[in-house]
C-alpha cells in the first residue's frame, strides 16, 4: 500500500510575524515543517507499520522546503519528493490542491494524508480541495484510524470534533487530514537523521506531473496588521472567594455581559 | 575554515532540543525539588539512542562523531545539568574508555549493551580521601588466580545507584601512579553496595552516590588495559568526560542567556523594560561573550577528537572556561531576575546551584589553571598513550560491522 503524506515548510510558530508594505515577513526566524504535518507523518508511519506499505513525503515549495522533507525522512518516511516549478511562485489553496492531486495520482497512492491545516495561512482547505478534485472521500480532523481493509478498500476513522468523536467510514483511495488527538508525533531518529542528511531529493515540475500551471484565483491585494485594541485590566480583591465572586458578578451585570 | 554545523549536526541538535523541551523542561523543576532522578530519563535517553550517540554502529551505537556528542551535551544541559551528567559518566568516562582501551571481547560484552542503552554505566575514580589527588587512591584489587578481588570505597559517583556497569580504578601495587589499574565492575556482583548522597547544593534531579566493594570477585578479563595503566586510563577518561562537561556548561550559559533576555524584555522598572538599562545589558553582553567563546572552545576540542589529535590541553581549557563562565552567567542571570531569580519560581536559581558542581568535578578550576600554566611554561607535556581515542572514521563508524 502506498501512502503519500503532504508537508509544508512554514515559519516557526515562535516567529514574530509582521506586515511590511503589504507583505508578511517573519525576520530571521527559521522555517520548519508545519507542526500539524508532523501529526500527518506520524499517522502515515503508524499505518505503514501496522498494515505494511511505503510512505512518500511530498512538499510543494521552493528549495527550502527540502528541509521539511528531510524532517519527514528523518522521522521514517521512505522517500521524499519536492514539487517545484517557477511557474507556480505562490499558489492559492485551489492551485495547490490541483498540483497535489496530480502528484497523488502520479504516485498511485491509496491514502494521501495531510495535517489538519498549515500554521501560516491556517485555511485548512488544501486537504478537502484535493479530495474534491480527485473525487476521493475527504476524512478530515482524524483523531484515530480504527480500521483499514486493503482488500475491501475501506477505512474507518474517528474524527475529533468539538462535540466528541464521530465515526466515519470511507472507500479507498481517500484523503485524510490529521488532528492533534491522533497522538504526539515521534522525533526524528538518529538513524533517520543520517539517512535524511544523505538523501537526494528529486524535484517534480509541472511538466513531470503532466499538468499546466493552475490558475490562481485568490490574491491578497492588501494585508495589514489589525489595529491594537485598547484593553484594561481590573483586579478584584476581597476577603473571601464568595465576596470576590459577588463583586465579579456585579461587574459583569453592569457591563451587560450577563 | 567552516564554522557552519552540518545538516546532520543541526538535525541532531534539533531532535535533542525537541526531546528536552517536550519531556524534560516541563517537569524537571519538580524532580529537582524532590531531589530524585526522574525514572523516565535513562530509559528515554536509551530509547532515543542518545546513550550511544557517538559509538560505532557495530558496537551498538548510532555512529555519529564526537562533535555530535558535544552538541547533544549542550542541548541536554540547556534543560538540566543532570541529563548531561548522564552523558559525562555513561559515555565520556566509561563507554569511550571501552572504545579506546577495551579488547574486542570487552567491547562486545560491555560496550554494546551500554551503547544500546540496555545497561547504564558510571565511573569510579574518586574516593572519600582522594579526589584531585588520584595517586592517593586506597581501594585495592588483588590478583587471585583468574580473578581479581576488589576492596574499597568510591565516592561522589554519578549514577552509582542507577548504573549496571562501573569503571573503577584501584590499586594493584604500591607505586602512587604506576600501581593503579582500571576494572570493569558489574554492580550486581556480590560484595558491591551502592547508595545515594542527598543534601547536595545542585544536581538534585540527578543521581550522585557511592560504591562500596567488599571482597568482590571479578574475572581477570574485566581488567581494562594492563596492570599499572589505570592512571593513564583515568586521565584519558577525563579528556572525554571533560569534553562533555565543557559542552554542557556551554548549554547552561545559553540557558542563562535565554532566560535573562526573556526576563529583561518582560519586566519593567521605572516605566521601561529592564533590558534598556545599561547595567542589565552589560550582564547579557558578558553571557553572549562567554557562550560564544565556550562554544568555539568545545567545538575545537571535538574537532580534534574527530581528527584523532591529542586534545588534553584544549579540552582542559574548554572545560575550565565554560564551567567558570557558566557559574558567573547563572549568578548574573539571577541578578537580572532580581528577587524572582532568588526563588525557584524561575529556573535561574537551579542553574546557579547546578553550575557549581562542574567547577569542582572532572578537574577543579584550580587543577585546570595548573595544567594550562604547565603547558604554557613547558613544565607539562602529553606522553603518547598505548591506545589513543580512535579518530572518527565515518565509514567504520556507520557500517553494521
Amino acid at each position: 500500500m502506498k501512502i503519500a503524506v503532504f508537508v509544508k515548510q512554514v515559519p516557526d510558530s515562535a516567529a514574530k510575524m509582521a506586515v511590511d508594505n503589504g507583505t508578511v515577513t517573519w525576520g530571521e526566524a527559521p522555517l520548519v515543517i508545519n507542526p500539524w504535518d508532523e501529526y500527518a507523518v506520524e499517522a502515515a508511519l503508524v499505518l505503514a507499520e501496522k498494515y505494511g506499505g511505503e510512505v512518500s513525503a511530498l512538499s510543494l515549495g521552493g528549495e527550502s522546503a527540502k528541509e521539511a522533507l528531510k524532517h519527514a525522512l528523518a522521522m521514517g518516511c521512505g522517500e521524499a519528493i519536492l514539487i517545484s516549478d517557477p511557474a507556480i511562485p505562490s499558489p492559492d489553496a485551489g492551485a495547490t490542491a490541483r498540483i497535489l492531486a496530480a502528484a497523488a495520482t502520479k504516485l498511485g497512492v491509496y491514502l494521501a494524508i495531510f495535517g489538519k491545516q498549515a500554521i501560516d495561512a491556517d485555511t485548512g482547505l488544501t486537504a478537502p480541495m484535493t479530495a474534491r478534485l480527485l473525487g476521493w472521500p475527504s476524512l478530515t480532523l482524524v483523531a484515530a484510524i480504527t480500521q483499514l481493509d486493503a482488500v475491501a478498500k475501506s477505512i474507518r476513522v474517528e474524527r475529533g470534533i468539538e462535540e466528541g468523536r464521530q465515526v466515519v467510514e470511507g472507500k479507498l483511495p481517500a484523503i485524510l487530514s490529521i488532528g492533534k488527538d491522533f497522538g504526539e508525533p515521534r522525533y526524528p531518529s538518529f538513524m533517520g537523521i543520517r539517512k535524511a542528511s544523505k538523501a537526494e531529493i528529486p524535484t517534480w515540475s509541472l511538466a513531470e506531473l503532466g499538468i499546466p500551471a493552475p490558475e490562481i484565483k485568490v490574491s491578497w491585494p492588501e494585508i495589514f496588521s489589525p489595529p491594537p485594541r485598547e484593553v484594561s485590566g481590573d483586579l478584584i480583591t476581597g476577603d473571601s472567594a464568595e465576596e470576590i465572586a459577588s463583586k465579579l458578578v456585579d461587574k459583569l451585570l453592569a457591563a451587560g455581559v450577563l | 575554515m567552516d564554522f557552519h554545523l552540518s545538516e546532520e549536526h543541526r538535525m541532531v541538535q534539533n531532535m535533542v532540543r525537541e526531546f528536552t523541551q517536550k519531556e524534560v523542561i516541563p517537569v524537571i523543576k519538580e524532580w529537582d525539588r524532590r531531589q530524585e532522578m526522574a525514572p523516565f530519563i535513562l530509559p528515554r535517553m536509551a530509547e532515543l539512542g542518545i546513550l550511544g550517540i557517538n559509538i560505532p554502529v557495530r558496537y551498538g551505537g548510532q555512529g555519529f562523531d564526537y562533535l555530535a556528542l558535544g552538541l547533544v551535551c549542550e542541548e541536554l544541559e540547556a534543560a538540566d545539568s543532570t541529563l548531561r551528567v548522564v552523558m559525562s559518566v555513561h559515555m565520556g568516562l566509561n563507554s569511550m574508555a571501552l572504545l579506546q582501551w577495551g579488547t574486542e571481547e570487552q567491547k562486545k560484552k560491555f560496550l554494546v549493551p551500554q551503547a544500546k542503552g540496555e545497561k547504564a554505566a558510571c565511573f569510579g575514580l574518586t574516593e572519600p580521601g582522594a579526589g584531585s589527588d588520584v595517586a592517593g587512591i586506597k581501594g585495592t584489587a588483588k590478583r587471585v588466580g583468574d580473578e581479581y578481588v576488589l576492596n574499597g570505597e568510591k565516592m561522589w559517583i554519578s549514577l552509582a545507584t542507577k548504573a549496571q556497569h562501573a569503571l573503577v580504578v584501584l590499586r594493584t601495587a604500591e607505586d602512587p601512579h604506576e600501581g593503579l589499574t582500571a576494572f570493569i565492575l558489574e554492580l550486581d556482583r556480590k560484595g558491591v553496595k551502592t547508595g545515594d548522597i542527598h543534601g547536595k547544593l545542585g544536581m538534585r534531579a540527578g543521581s550522585t552516590g557511592w560504591i562500596s566493594m567488599t571482597d568482590v570477585h571479578i574475572p581477570a578479563g574485566n581488567r581494562l588495559g594492563e596492570e599499572g595503566e589505570g592512571f593513564k586510563i583515568a586521565m584519558s577518561c577525563l579528556d572525554n568526560g571533560r569534553y562533555t562537561v565543557a559542552a554542557g556548561a556551554t548549554g547552561l550559559i545559553r540557558a542563562c542567556l535565554e532566560a535573562s533576555v526573556k526576563y529583561a524584555h518582560g519586566r519593567t522598572a521605572f516605566n521601561r523594560e529592564i533590558g534598556q538599562f545599561q547595567l542589565v545589558q552589560q550582564k547579557i553582553a558578558y553571557m553572549v561573550q562567554s557562550y560564544e567563546a565556550a562554544r568555539l572552545l568545545y567545538l575545537r576540542a571535538g574537532w580534534m577528537k574527530n581528527q584523532g589529535e591529542r586534545n588534553t590541553r584544549e579540552t582542559s581549557l574548554a572545560k575550565w572556561f565554560a564551567t567558570d563562565a557558566s557559574f558567573d552567567a547563572a549568578s548574573e542571570a539571577i541578578q537580572v531576575h532580581g528577587a524572582y531569580g532568588f526563588s525557584d519560581e524561575y529556573d535561574v536559581e537551579r542553574y546557579l546551584r547546578n553550575s557549581k558542581g562542574a567547577v569542582i568535578y572532572e578537574g577543579t578550576s584550580e587543577i585546570h589553571q595548573l595544567m594550562q600554566a604547565g603547558y604554557a611554561l613547558g613544565y607539562r607535556e602529553d606522553a603518547d598513550l598505548r591506545c589513543e581515542l580512535p579518530s572518527y572514521d565515518a565509514e567504520f563508524w556507520q557500517a553494521a560491522g
